[in-house]
């Protein structure tokens, strides 16, 4: 019963146990069974193998987020600021209360990480969407293309920003010098504050729908053939099939997709950072959530600031995951 | 595969069959050019002099050079930054690997979904709101700077990589491999150990794989911790914009030096990272 579930691999192991004639027993052939130090600590290591296994994990991501999440609580809380070992003071909530009304940074910084979420979000399952359904049915040359779609989201993000101020600069860009040839009006994309949020939200879009596609091809290539087939039979079109089998049953698959992108689209900062530098360029045109919560930390030391800054944003991001989830639960009935 | 082309088809379908089939090839080229092209560009301007990537009109003509490769490894001397990312990234995973894989083991057999969904909060939490307490805590201890901290905070990175991929290639191997093992006299440890982890190795090669990736191009934990000997390719690559923002032909051999590794580890790994990415995404 048991080799005959066992996979190719495993034959090795498990072929003496169908082999007829006498079984070989390791423990027959050993020269003589303490029951020494060693076997005890083996069934102790057993008895406790789950918590054993799984504690180290636990406990340095534990360490790692419960100290960082409480302290960030506390400092929140008063009026740190300068070097680490600066005392402070408790000043209760009005780190909260002077982001709250703070309409210079605070709240433009708010709604640039929601439009840019929101705008990167929207294109990246669309796209994502429409490159699963293109890659979905077997070719030629398929490993080459699924191979080279891996490229823009394996490479360096910090390089992806040094690549597009290239491609993008307005004098020298190739793209802009492509837009001058089509008589079209040549822009500023990275360097215009009123286009670089916008360009930086695309640029999210073309390193990251790879990523969703890959993910929603997964979640096609494991869907049932049987609604399909009723599908056909019952005369449903191309169209009628992927509007009422296809979504349907891939829901499950682009709300777990659209998770990931939120949350990471949510946080972006390395490309932000990287082409746009300190404050989000000079009039704060890209300044997101993240950007400003780094500025204040890292390079103005408001750590009290900065920290009822990050509690926000937290809030923010666990708002955006409550958002899907109701939408995967609602997609689901 | 397909049900639906194994039915009869009416016969004046076929040419239009072909049109689709075309109109794909086209639309899959499209998405091929608007992913490669800008990477492929990077990486001509990074073989051609400022002067001839300054005029697209002799772009595409110019000669290659490789002055701009020996600039970033002499003039802005990259070596070490090279080195130090290769080993942040190396011993990273390796940790993540040690730790992750016995707790992706466990989670499997023993269905600690908790485990996981808690392990994946390190995906969910923006790494600058982790960064102040963990800023303050390294500095009282007088740690900052140095790679132990570096290594273990890029763990941070790797591990939830190396959980969720390892917990669903352990689901798949079944559990029946163990059992027998531990007929033979095996203790259930010894059995993860010599039975199911080196039938692991795909899954194994996968995570690891996808952890060196994400840590390799991780920039904010070294940005904040690390210091003139400890700082990686990407915080070098993103000062070296600062002081050398003209010099277009060094910005972009220095980015492809920092992609390249990635997308070649990508490219003959092409299977293991899609499986990769597809379960580690889902998991979260």
């Amino acid at each position: 019963m048991i080799t005959g579930t066992a996979p190719a691999g495993a034959e090795p192991d498990a072929a003496h146990l169908s082999a007829p004639g006498p079984v070989f027993r390791p423990e027959d052939h050993r020269p003589e069974r303490r029951r020494g130090l060693r076997d005890r600590l083996g069934s102790w290591i057993d008895r406790h193998l789950k918590v054993l296994f799984i504690a180290p994990s636990v406990a340095y991501i534990a360490t790692m987020i419960a100290f960082p999440i409480l302290y960030t609580v506390y400092l929140s809380l008063t009026n740190s600021q300068g070097a680490v070992t600066r005392p402070f003071d408790m000043v209760g909530l009005e780190n909260y209360t002077h982001w709250l009304t703070d309409t210079d940074r605070f709240w433009p910084a708010t709604w640039r990480t929601i439009y840019y979420t929101a705008l990167a979000l929207a294109l990246e399952m669309v796209f994502g969407l429409a490159i699963a359904l293109l890659l979905r049915k077997s070719f030629r040359g398929q490993g080459i293309v699924r191979a080279a779609i891996l490229a823009p989201l394996v490479a360096t993000p910090v390089a992806i920003g040094m690549m597009w101020m290239l491609l993008l600069e307005p004098n020298i860009g190739i793209v802009n010098h492509m837009l001058g040839n089509l008589s079209l009006p040549r822009l500023g994309f990275l360097t215009s504050p009123g286009q670089a949020l916008t360009t930086l939200a695309l640029i999210d879009v073309w390193q990251w729908t790879p990523m969703v596609a890959l993910i929603l091809l997964a979640g096609l290539s494991s869907l049932p053939d049987e609604p399909y087939e009723a599908a056909s039979v019952d005369g449903a079109s191309r169209l009628q099939q992927f509007w009422y089998v296809t979504l349907p049953m891939l829901w499950p698959t682009m709300a777990a997709a659209m998770m990931l992108r939120a949350v990471d689209a949510l946080k972006s900062f390395d490309v932000i950072y990287a082409t746009k530098g300190r404050g989000g360029g000079s009039e704060h045109e890209v300044e997101t959530l993240n950007i400003l919560a780094y500025g204040q930390s890292f390079e103005f030391s408001q750590y009290g600031r900065a920290s009822a800054l990050l509690m926000i944003f937290l809030m923010l991001i666990v708002a955006a995951l409550a958002v899907i989830h109701i939408l995967r639960k609602a997609g689901q009935q | 595969m397909n049900t639906v082309t194994t039915l009869p088809l009416p016969r004046r379908r076929t040419s239009r069959h072909r049109l689709g089939s075309t109109l794909r090839t086209v639309a899959i080229a499209v998405v091929l050019a608007v992913l490669l092209l800008p990477i492929v560009w990077m990486v001509l301007a990074s073989l051609r002099t400022t002067l001839d990537i300054v005029d697209p009109q002799r772009f595409l003509t110019a000669g290659f050079t490789l002055d701009n490769y020996r600039g970033v490894l002499s003039r802005y001397n990259f070596s070490p930054f090279i080195a130090n990312s290769f080993l942040i990234a190396f011993a990273s995973t390796l940790i993540a690997l040690v730790v992750g894989a016995p707790a992706a083991f466990a989670i499997s057999r023993f269905h600690v979904r908790n485990a996981t969904a808690f392990l994946m909060l390190a995906r969910v939490l923006p790494g600058v709101s982790l960064l102040v307490p963990w800023f303050f805590l390294f500095s009282t201890l007088g740690v900052v700077g140095g790679y132990p901290v570096l290594i273990g905070t890029h763990v941070f990175v790797t591990l939830p990589f190396v959980v969720a991929v390892m917990a669903g290639f352990f689901t798949s191997l079944p559990e029946e491999l163990e059992e027998s093992a531990q007929v033979d006299g095996l203790t259930r440890a010894g059995a993860f150990l010599r039975i199911t982890l080196p039938l692991s190795v795909p899954g194994l090669a996968t995570s690891a794989i996808l952890a060196f990736i994400f840590s390799w191009n991780n920039f904010l934990f070294a940005l904040v911790l690390s210091s003139q000997q400890t700082r990686t390719l990407p915080v070098a690559i993103s000062n070296f914009t600062a002081y050398a923002s003209v010099d277009w032909g060094g910005l972009m051999a220095a980015a492809v030096v920092i992609t390249l590794p990635v997308i070649l580890v990508a490219l003959v790994a092409q299977k293991y990272v899609v499986s990769g990415l597809a379960a580690g995404a889902t998991k979260g």
